[in-house]
């Protein structure tokens, strides 16, 4: 019983549309309509006035942002180096595995582990215990929150820049250095630019979810680091206020939208053209 | 490809089986909820001794359905959005007021409760439930501040305004909550917990953002796990955490301020939902028997309002002043009312900001 091809095609896209629609584009727009009511059901823009009206929400975006931005840089600067050493290594994909294995366990745990490490009686302070140096306070500080932050975040951040720099042709560094570029001029001219989607991809995955990081805001910055997933968690649970929390939600999408447009791929005509 | 289909195939029978197998068991044990006998429990996580939910079906031959929440809140929306068939739940006691206002619970009928009379007047009658028209007091505990006598004097520590002393820089790990954290400036200033005047809480919150250099963080349950570790020498929170964290170290120790503190009631309710309700007041009585009460009591750590019971306790529990404070502490007490959502959102707001003031 032989189909016609866009029969089978139409037959393919229907778990797919189901899954959006209910998953994707119902929640979105329930937010929107959650944002842009007044409880009895009226529309309004009120919720965005009082979101834009106060210091405190604004200056929690901006530390969101400066936060997811960091965490963002710190990730980049660690995975580069090491996505381009790990392609040149022999069993490549063993140690890349090793690298995404912490992935595998529950975000929850890897931040209780951290707690133990941290913690003043933790690992590390005994550790330097045993060089004479006191106890420090290493919890609760931007700094253990941004370590916490970028160790979770880090694989996602190497996967997508081994994947690019493995599909580099090797050829073309050698004939980089052929042509009498140093290893740094092949790194920068070649190997750089042609990594540049990886590069967009790991920048994604990482700013993305690190704008909206809260668990570790707490269990690790001890509320020291306050980002827009504090408030909307607490007016999800606290203040029950779901058309505030939704508009805060929606200005995070919009945020996320903003990042993506901006690390989109580039279209593939304008940067052969300049060649 | 062909083995990643086969093996999630492989997943889903294996699932299937095991349901199927869950289900014929739970038939042959009568635990199915189609069966009458059976109660539908819905209360905190690990708020009851297992103990006793066994001795239960054996006296009644009720089955208890256990289910748990983590935050009153929660409960609320789940109990509010309705598909629920919840014959007792746990609420504290501002959010009874609010489930009360909103038609969300069920009388109780007073002749059919057994045990009124074992419970501490004192306890009874309460702001949020007048006559206890709705609700049976469960367990009841205070803010208080827990410190470890290995970096501090007890005499330092014995009243809220000694957290402000500068002795304390970055030392107080404060309970993650705005009533809690409003609720000790309030005290301070001598105002009411539930003021809702805008210049007390302006000032409180003013207050409060003088505490900042002294705080070291802000979380939430892990202040237990964290004060038993050491990792802090003062913090605030309430006297059922602290009694935990006391367990695990005994250089700590629990004070409730005599100028005055929060007194909170976790109590049992009948939501509008409840299908079975000669179980539910079963239930009730069964756990207003001072001898089960006390058992309750001695496995959660809480303080029982069950007078009867309270007798029934070993004497270390019984007078440990941390715990069952003096009338003299009891009598400052404040309990919570719902502030309705206006308020809330102003106590929440100003808690935000305090929190924002850090840097």
């Amino acid at each position: 019983m032989p189909k016609s091809k866009q029969q089978r095609q139409l037959f393919y896209i229907i778990p797919y549309g189901i899954w959006l629609v209910l998953f994707v584009i119902a929640p979105l727009i329930l937010l929107l309509f959650q944002s842009l009511t007044t409880q009895n059901g009226h529309f309004t823009l009120q919720n965005y006035a009082t979101y834009f009206a106060s210091g405190t929400y604004l200056l929690m975006t901006f530390n969101s942002v400066w936060y997811a931005f960091l965490i963002t840089i710190i990730t980049l600067v660690i995975s580069y180096p090491m996505a381009y050493l790990l392609n040149r290594l022999k069993q490549k994909h063993f140690w890349l595995l090793l690298v995404i294995l912490p992935t595998w366990i529950n975000l929850l745990l890897k931040t209780y582990a951290f707690i133990g490490l941290l913690s003043k009686t933790g690992t590390v302070n005994n550790f330097i215990g045993l060089m004479g140096i006191a106890p420090q306070q290493l919890l609760f500080s931007n700094w253990s929150f941004l370590l916490v932050a970028a160790y979770i975040e880090i694989p996602f951040m190497i996967l997508p820049i081994f994947n690019s720099l493995a599909e580099i042709n090797p050829r073309l560094a050698q004939a980089s250095r052929d042509l009498g570029a140093n290893q740094w001029q092949t790194l920068r001219r070649v190997i750089l630019p042609l990594s540049m989607p990886g590069i967009k991809a790991g920048i994604q995955a990482v700013f993305i979810p690190s704008l909206s990081l809260f668990m570790i805001t707490r269990l690790i910055g001890g509320n020291r680091v306050i980002t827009l997933g504090t408030a909307i968690e607490e007016h999800f649970l606290v203040t029950q206020n779901w058309r505030l929390g939704s508009t805060i939600g929606v200005i995070l999408i919009v945020a996320m939208v903003i990042t993506m447009v901006l690390t989109r791929e580039r279209a593939r005509k304008s940067s052969r053209n300049r060649g | 490809m062909k083995k990643l289909v086969m093996g999630m195939i492989g997943i889903c029978t294996i699932v299937l089986i095991l349901f199927g197998t869950q289900h014929y068991l739970a038939s042959k044990t009568g635990t199915n909820v189609s069966s009458n006998k059976v109660l539908n429990l819905y209360n905190w996580g690990d708020y009851i001794d297992p103990e006793l939910l066994k001795k239960f079906t054996k006296e009644t031959g009720y089955k208890v359905s256990y289910e748990t929440f983590d935050s009153n809140e929660a409960m609320y929306t789940k109990i509010k959005q309705g598909g629920t068939s919840y014959d007792l739940t746990v609420p504290s006691d501002y959010m009874i007021q609010k489930m009360k206002r909103e038609h969300l619970l069920l009388p109780l009928d007073h002749s059919k409760l057994t045990g009124l009379k074992n419970y501490d007047t004192r306890f009874l009658n309460q702001s949020f439930d007048h006559n206890n028209q709705y609700s049976l007091p469960y367990f009841w505990g205070t803010l208080g501040i827990i410190y470890n006598d290995q970096y501090i004097n007890a005499k330092d520590i014995q009243h809220w305004d000694d957290l402000w002393s500068p002795k304390f820089k970055n030392q107080i790990m404060l309970i993650d909550s705005a009533r809690d954290a409003l609720a000790i400036a309030l005290i301070t200033q001598d105002k009411s917990v539930n003021t809702k005047s805008r210049a007390d809480l302006a000032a409180a919150q003013a207050k409060l953002t003088a505490l900042m250099p002294n705080v070291k963080a802000i979380i939430a349950d892990e202040i237990k796990m964290y004060m038993a570790q050491n990792e802090a020498a003062i913090a605030v929170t309430y006297s059922g955490e602290a009694s935990e964290a006391l367990s695990h170290n005994k250089h700590l120790h629990y004070v409730v301020p005599s100028e005055g503190s929060n007194l909170w009631f976790d109590n049992v309710v009948m939501p509008k939902t409840a299908k079975h309700q000669a179980a539910a007041y079963a239930f009730l009585n069964f756990m207003s028997d001072p001898k089960n009460a006390a058992q309750n009591a001695e496995y959660i750590g809480y303080a029982t309002p069950n007078k009867k019971a309270k007798v029934l306790l070993p004497k270390a529990i019984r007078q440990d002043k941390q715990f069952y404070p003096n009338d003299q502490t009891v009598k400052h007490l404040q309990v919570y009312d719902d502030l309705g959502q206006l308020w809330t959102e102003k106590y929440n707001d100003a808690f935000l900001e305090f929190k924002m003031s850090q840097k």
